[in-house]
């Protein structure tokens, strides 16, 4: 192992606390640190103001506290080819990508660490809230100790090749104290506004951003039984379990989405959080990624989040081939949705996921969920 | 590691004599020129021998050198100045001109002007033929550049006045990266205004001056007191108009000797990258001595320039940096449009006083490795 001040170490920095934090830990640690602000999004206004500019802005003068060198790259090519093309085609089938995880994926720990690498770095750090532990020669993830902060959801496709190139100085960090740590040194950052949402749409509005990728095509609102309620504005504005925005009045419980019909651009509605139709036994999941790099050959039990937040649930893995899992439910789950991720724990180790392609009940497929 | 600096277009380290002249001016001449008591004389006096002394070696007189914060200022003031109070017509620059030409253009434009770009040849210089078939009657101004400061081609500025000879349209040149490495006489050369800057030959930041041939109607741009003959309002910065004058009397004394050093260096840094077997392509023709612009092929500008700074070679490219991402030349593209790969891969390095041969040998030694290393 090299001494710090020979390890040089390549800090994802976005401008915000977290990864200030980060460079601010590993500089104090005596690491070789260069921090690199990525630039995936144009979304330059029509007064010529871009969040990335003034993001950048920012590590400028956060790298210049800590005296360390900074750099940009610029990934948007690649963001656009390998995150946004999968986020606009799977919301044109339907389903509910989540944009993070591909971004993790593809940019965060593959182009920007092959960037970071010709830099000569020896690992490449973030301010996620995860951790990394070599384990017998095995680089294993686990969850940051701040519960409530946990990003491994996000960070389920990594594998072993990035595991033991990657830094994660937060992890071991409640929140709280990293905003302390920011505010006692003075970092510029120490104060500022934590991201939301999705990073290329920011604060603008959802529905507003799709519609300027994707024609909306609006039909009909019904009922499993076939009772029409009313207009959808086009089924990649609706999500499973989703409340908002149906305006179905009336009596009774209030009304959720609870399925999609594609073909027939139908959106299914049912009354009640507790409507029967949100309600699965299991799962078919594709994409599936082991973090350890070893497969597992036989089912086992584990813990499972299909949300990112949400507590863990018990469940039983069955792989059924390299590229795919079926997970089935200790207890029903409420909203399983194609197209998000599917993480495994057991204890703090988060295992790998997969993503949602299919979601069951009573051994069939639940077809209403598209 | 030695840091060595290959971005002398960029900007320069001052010259020790440069800061010698400014300190005693710092120290004992407070005075605003304004002012009708002694101490504003004496800080009057200052400005007036510096005006003398800049004016005399570009062949102008001293009522035309109108001092500025820099080389932007003076093409902004050049440009707007003379189009300020005429009806809105025709203005031709080229596609390659310095952001401080091209945006005020653009500025232009908005207001309702009609600016036409000439583009580049493939080598980059401008035909002047096509700035010549690109007047029309109601041309009001042409502005062309005298080194492009990506790639450090000459332009063919005397070439342009001469065909503007008979045309009543003004000519303005943007000769910031000219001073001290070509020959500038404005009067033979037949300009009417001429940008030029002091950071760049070794001279303070915040300094820097348009030469406005005598009599030509140039409006000001910023209003408050009547310095700089109501061209230019605001107290002048005297101690940097010190070490202006030093500047640019310094490059008049060893230029020839100064060129051919520049020369020698870029010379001796391509021999270098050719011993180590670094493919590259120079970006131009009939540059500069102190600037060469060189394109890798299948390298990245960012991957390339990082390395080089971690490895404490400061060079730079393209010319705009949006979020610190470098935007694709403006100059490039329009040298090579249908190579845009050269966008991407091209990098400037540019020669200077903070050079001597065995750095610059030293640097393409960096540069060769970091090639080598990136290129596996």
């Amino acid at each position: 192992m090299k001494e710090p001040k020979d390890t040089r170490v390549v800090v994802g920095m976005s401008g915000g606390v977290d990864s200030s934090v980060a460079a601010l830990l590993l500089k104090e640690q005596g690491y070789d640190v260069v921090g690199i602000f990525m630039k995936n999004w144009d979304d330059t206004d029509e007064n010529g103001v871009c969040t990335a500019t003034e993001d950048y802005e920012d590590v400028i003068r956060v790298c210049n506290q800590l005296d360390i060198p900074y750099y940009a790259v610029n990934f948007e090519k690649q963001y656009w080819d390998k995150v946004f093309t999968y986020f606009l085609d799977e919301y044109k089938a339907g389903r509910t990508p989540n944009p993070d995880v591909m971004c993790n994926k593809e940019i965060k720990f593959k182009a920007f660490m092959e960037h970071a690498m010709s830099l000569g770095a020896d690992y490449l750090a973030t301010g996620h809230y995860a951790r990394v532990r070599e384990n017998e020669g095995v680089y294993e993830m686990l969850r940051g100790v701040d519960d409530n902060k946990d990003q491994t959801y996000f960070l389920n496709q990594l594998d072993q090749n990035a595991l033991s190139k990657t830094m994660f100085p937060l992890g071991d960090i409640p929140k709280p104290e990293v905003r302390e740590i920011a505010l006692r040194n003075g970092l510029a950052t120490a104060k500022k506004k934590d991201s939301t949402g999705i990073c290329f749409i920011g604060e603008r509005n959802f529905k507003e951003f799709l519609s300027e990728y994707l024609p909306a095509q609006p039909g009909k609102m019904q009922t499993l039984s076939g009772e029409v309620k009313g207009e959808h504005d086009g089924l990649m504005y609706y999500t499973l379990g989703q409340r908002q925005g149906l305006g179905i009045g009336g009596a009774g419980d209030p009304w959720f989405v609870v399925g999609k019909n594609i073909q027939d651009n139908i959106l299914y509605v049912g009354q009640g959080f507790d409507h029967e139709a949100l309600y699965s036994e299991a799962l078919v999941a594709t994409e599936v990624n082991w973090t350890t790099g070893k497969a597992p050959e036989e089912p086992f039990t584990c813990t499972a989040k299909f949300r990112y937040r949400q507590k863990d649930s018990s469940v039983t893995v069955y792989p059924l081939s390299e590229d795919q899992v079926k997970v089935v439910f200790d207890a029903r789950e409420r909203a399983i949705t194609p197209g998000q991720a599917v993480v495994f724990y057991d204890g703090d180790v988060c295992l790998g996921g997969a993503t949602i392609d299919e979601v069951e009940k009573n051994n069939q497929p639940m077809s209403h969920v598209g | 590691m030695e840091a060595i600096y290959l971005d002398h277009a960029a900007t320069t380290p001052v010259h020790e004599e440069v800061i010698e002249a400014m300190i005693p001016v710092y120290r004992e001449v407070f005075g605003n020129p304004s002012s009708i008591h002694q101490h504003g004389r004496k800080a009057r006096q200052i400005l007036d021998e510096a005006r003398r002394n800049i004016a005399s070696v570009l062949g102008a007189n001293e009522k035309e050198i109108i001092f500025t914060s820099g080389g932007t200022e003076a093409d902004n003031l050049a440009i707007f100045g003379v189009t300020e109070n005429t009806g809105k017509s025709h203005i031709i620059t080229t596609s390659i001109e310095h952001h401080a030409v091209l945006h005020t253009m653009q500025e232009l434009e908005k207001q309702g002007w009609e600016v036409t770009y000439v583009d580049p040849e493939p080598d980059g210089a401008v035909d002047p033929e096509k700035i010549e078939a690109a007047l029309r009657e109601d041309t009001v101004l042409v502005s062309v550049m005298m080194v492009n400061n990506e790639t450090g081609v000459k332009q063919p500025v005397e070439r342009i006045a001469d065909i503007l000879e008979d045309h009543t349209a003004y000519f303005h040149s943007d000769a910031v990266q000219a001073l001290g490495i070509e020959d500038i006489d404005v009067k033979t050369m037949n300009v009417d205004l001429m940008a030029f800057s002091g950071h760049k030959i070794s001279g303070p930041k915040g300094i820097g001056f348009l030469y406005a041939t005598e009599g030509i109607p140039l409006k000001s741009r910023t209003f408050g007191g009547e310095q700089e003959r109501k061209r230019r309002a605001g107290t002048e910065n005297v101690q940097a108009v010190k070490g202006l004058e030093k500047a640019v009397q310094l490059l008049k004394d060893n230029k020839q000797e100064r060129v051919e050093e520049y020369s020698k260096y870029k010379t001796l840094f391509l021999e270098t990258l050719n011993d180590q077997e670094v493919p590259y392509q120079v970006n131009g023709m009939n540059a500069v001595a102190s600037i060469v612009n060189l394109s890798f092929s299948d390298m990245n500008v960012e991957t390339m320039l990082t390395n080089f700074d971690l490895e404490k070679v400061s060079a730079s490219s393209g010319s705009a940096c949006t979020a610190g991402s470098v935007e694709p030349s403006h100059v490039l593209s329009a040298m090579f449009p249908e190579e845009p790969e050269r966008m991407t891969n091209s990098i400037r390095f540019s020669f200077g006083a903070a050079n001597d041969e065995a750095n610059v040998k030293e640097a393409a030694m960096r540069v060769a490795a970091i090639y080598t290393r990136l290129n596996k």
